[in-house]
């Protein structure tokens, strides 16, 4: 199971930057097909929004995934003593 | 072992912390319950910075203010004590909840009246985000170790019941007033009447005391100095709350947001079912799924946390589409025969001159009775040319209300996507409790929660129409960001996630 969490961190930290390419893509092509000058602004303010939230959610997996890969959830604390 | 209080002594703590928790879920529900009535009250008819105003307000600042509200309480939580810190936030949103149903409306105060707004929903989002994690942590740090599951759950129960405390004062609102006039003011006294619930709340609240664990925390001189370093800094904490997060918060968010908003959603934008009977399905939903959030939240003291919330998501993850698709076939009355017509009614139709042109428009509603006791209205809007005669446009058919034993299968079918959240969110709390060290607790436990809930599940109306509109797309497609988001916390949890439960949260 160690090796299975730790492989699968690899993963976790490639599929973070991977979601913002996404994310990124997404938002240039529906800005781009907007029409008039408040429909883009809206639409701006939204997919700006939408990337400042995501961004440290995917940059928060990548430490995940690099975490995992390092083997700090091969065994979790059962104590807060050893948090 | 925690300081547990006798049984009487821990319902009046579950009782005072879940009515604070309840109103503040309400209060936060009715802005998005109201937000097309708010949005032709307080901003502008016509687009321009006005419309910038309207989208961060209506779309944004709720939901994304909610992990700031958890790191500013729940800070705070953790240096000056449980009590005093969520007696503020429910004071807060409250206050602001009761002022939005006060603010003038554009016509009479122009651009000051939607900026008002957008600051009242930024303090909105902010105590929400205070609240939930205070509450939990409270209730507990109250509770015997071996039902800690079982007492936290009233808290979860809050949310759900907040969702139904708003829509039902709404539709009773609107039934006594009617709609217009519940639309020119009556849509203010929902806001109005926060005041009271919370003046209520703040008399009760006033009267409970410290949590006994943070007391003792306190007395020894062990409170946190900086609760977000230690929170997030060191990364033995840091590495739980993106466990948290990744592993059970983010999937919960989305199955609780699918099953209890993006549901209605569906019904009435693309089913096209009626305003009444597509909320009526809801309310009848949750009164029967609710209790479930204790049953799940007491067994998951038996049987651990972990499989009943995974449980919930796979179960999701296997039957949202199918779910959905009954949704569309059974709304679906174009493929209807005559024979299943009982009556036919056409309302007298309507023209209007088409703007800077010699063609005019008429519209044709016909109210269609069914047999199996279903009814709809079939809307013709048909192009009438001087130059080329009549030129018919596709029907629009709308308002749909469904058959008695149609309208009991959707009952049905959302019933059980709310035991789905009552499977992942019961036994949720404890489950964040258990994972971080009584210093932190506050701080720790609320930004992974409003994060999964506030920008994952917040988000799925949002990003599953956005989906839904990609070419190639089809009226299910959205399903696949709730599908795709819970799949991750699926398998991030099942392999991450511990089931043992932690007895001793006093440490």
């Amino acid at each position: 199971m160690n090796t299975l969490k730790k492989f699968l961190g690899l993963i976790w930290m490639v599929l973070g930057p991977l979601a913002m390419t996404f994310l990124f893509l997404q938002a240039i092509e529906k800005v781009g097909l907007t029409h008039t000058d408040i429909e883009r602004t809206n639409t701006i303010l939204q997919w700006g929004i939408i990337l400042f939230i995501f961004l440290p959610i995917s940059l928060g997996l990548m430490i995940f995934g690099f975490y995992a890969w390092k083997g700090e959830y091969d065994k979790l604390p059962e104590s807060s003593e050893e948090v | 072992m925690s300081d547990a209080l006798p049984k009487n002594n821990i319902f009046k703590v579950i009782g005072a912390s879940s009515l604070g928790t309840l109103i503040e879920w309400y209060d936060f529900y009715i802005f998005g319950s109201l937000a097309v009535i708010i949005g032709h009250q307080l901003f502008p008819e016509d687009a321009g910075a006005s419309a910038l105003i309207n989208t961060l307000a209506i779309f944004a600042a709720g939901f994304i203010v909610r992990p700031f509200g958890a790191l500013v309480f729940g800070r705070l939580g953790d240096l000056i004590g449980r009590k005093y810190t969520f007696l503020l936030t429910l004071v807060l949103m409250g206050g602001s909840t009761f002022f939005i149903g006060l603010i003038p409306s554009y016509k009479s105060i122009g651009y000051a009246a939607p900026i008002l707004v957008l600051i009242l929903r930024l303090v909105q989002g902010l105590a929400l985000g205070g609240e939930y994690g205070g509450a939990a942590t409270y209730v507990a740090e109250h509770a015997p170790e071996n039902k800690r599951g079982f007492f936290t759950s009233w808290i979860q129960t809050t949310a759900t019941l907040g969702l139904f405390l708003s829509l039902g004062i709404i539709v009773i609102t609107k039934n006594i007033l009617g709609a217009e006039t519940f639309g020119d003011w009556g849509w203010r006294i929902p806001f109005l009447l926060s005041i009271v619930l919370v003046v209520v709340s703040i008399y009760i609240r006033m009267k409970m005391h410290e949590s006994p664990l943070f007391s003792k925390l306190k007395a020894e001189g062990n409170v946190s100095k900086n609760p977000l370093k230690e929170s997030f800094s060191h990364k033995a904490n840091f590495k739980m709350v993106l466990l948290a997060l990744f592993g059970a918060t983010m999937g919960q968010g989305v199955i609780w947001y699918t099953g209890q908003f993006y549901a209605q959603s569906f019904l009435e934008n693309t089913c096209k079912l009626d305003f009444n009977d597509s909320r009526y399905i809801l309310l009848w939903g949750i009164a029967f799924a609710t209790p479930f959030f204790v049953v799940f939240g007491a067994w998951s003291d038996k049987v651990g946390r972990k499989w009943i919330m995974l449980t919930g998501m796979l179960l999701g993850i296997i039957f949202y589409r199918p779910i959905y698709q009954i949704f569309l076939d059974d709304t679906d009355y174009t493929k209807i025969e005559q024979s299943d017509i009982l009556s036919s009614t056409a309302a007298p139709a309507s023209a209007v001159l088409i703007p800077n042109s010699t063609d005019s428009l008429r519209t044709t509603v016909t109210k269609v009775m069914l047999k199996s006791g279903a009814s709809f209205s079939r809307i013709q809007t048909d192009t009438i040319s001087v130059s080329n005669g009549i030129l018919p446009a596709k029907e629009i058919i709308k308002d749909k209300i469904l058959a008695k034993t149609v309208f009991w299968k959707f009952v049905g079918l959302i019933f059980f996507q709310i035991l789905l959240v009552t499977m992942v969110y019961g036994p949720i709390a404890a489950f964040l409790v258990e994972l971080f060290p009584t210093k932190i607790r506050y701080t720790s436990m609320s930004l992974p929660y409003h994060i999964g809930n506030g920008v994952f599940g917040g988000l799925v109306p949002f990003i599953a129409t956005l989906i839904a509109s990609f070419s190639g797309s089809t009226p299910l497609s959205g399903l696949w960001y709730p599908i795709g988001i819970a799949t991750l916390s699926l398998v991030i949890g099942a392999i991450y996630l511990s089931n043992k439960r932690d007895e001793n949260i006093n440490d």
